[in-house]
């Protein structure tokens, strides 16, 4: 399947779910820096890989799945939490790229220009995430024929 | 304002921009599972590392980030286990994602005790 960027995409975003995906983002930042101040980097640094947007994004797909499914006349409840389902299982593949990107803060943070380490540890999770992600799908290519479409009811 | 309130001021105005840049990204990639690893980009290290650095020096920076490989982990498995929950069950997304995050606490908080101790 082709990767592919659908920029019209944006303008089904509510002004409402900007700002949640704000807000959350935001807080999330403030709450990681509090809790290492009170804890200490250990548990602070914790929350760095916090599912920060995580529910609020799934949700946000899985409605944005169903108001789709509407608009042609189906009831996409069911569709929109399978979407959900894959969006969850992407993630569980980035967070591959996102343990690479934290080793190699913690490998070159001492040693190497604080700019340098933002620009490998960025590519070592895009490179990681990628990697995975492709790798995932030629696995399931194989049994791409052997799987069973979704049902959809009807309204 | 003291130092402390603008510092935090900034972690929310950058954490803010940071992390919906990433949610953009996750909305117009497609198929869903490549978008799907926008849920899971750095965005709150790249939005709070560089002040942490700034405020507290590298190798404190350099700890945190340890910790994040534990919190990666941990995310690993909440996200596995909201997409079997999702794809198995069904329920409600936001009830589904909210009810699966002491999964992400438990393990990240239990790597961070096992490998402290």
């Amino acid at each position: 399947m082709m990767i592919h960027a659908r920029f019209s995409a944006m303008k089904g975003i509510r002004p409402h779910e900007w700002a949640v995906r704000f807000l959350f983002g935001g807080l999330c930042c403030v709450a990681a820096g509090i809790i290492a101040e009170h804890f200490g980097p250990r548990v602070g640094g914790l929350f760095l890989a916090f599912p920060a947007i995580f529910p609020a994004g799934a949700s946000l797909v899985a409605s944005h799945e169903k108001k789709h499914k509407a608009r042609a006349g189906f009831d996409g409840t069911m569709r929109g939490r399978a979407v959900a389902a894959v969006d969850a299982a992407g993630a569980a593949i980035g967070c591959i790229g996102l343990a690479g990107f934290a080793a190699v803060c913690w490998l070159c943070l001492t040693s190497l220009r604080s700019w340098l380490v933002f620009v490998l540890a960025s590519v070592a999770w895009l490179l990681l995430s990628a990697g995975f992600w492709l790798l995932r799908k030629s696995r399931l290519l194989h049994k791409r024929h052997a799987r069973i479409a979704l049902p959809i009811r009807r309204s | 304002m003291s130092a402390g309130l603008i510092q935090l001021g900034l972690r929310f105005l950058i954490g803010g921009t940071v992390v919906s840049f990433f949610a953009v990204l996750g909305e117009i990639f497609r198929p869903k599972s490549f978008a799907g690893l926008f849920g899971a980009a750095p965005s709150i290290a790249l939005a709070t590392i560089g002040l942490t650095i700034a405020h507290d020096g590298n190798a404190y920076a350099a700890i945190e980030a340890r910790s994040m490989i534990f919190g990666s982990i941990g995310f690993f498995c909440y996200a596995s286990a909201t997409s079997w929950l999702l794809m198995r069950f069904r329920p409600r997304t936001l009830t589904a994602t909210i009810a699966m995050l002491p999964v992400w606490l438990g393990v990240s908080l239990g790597l961070v005790f096992l490998f402290s101790s």
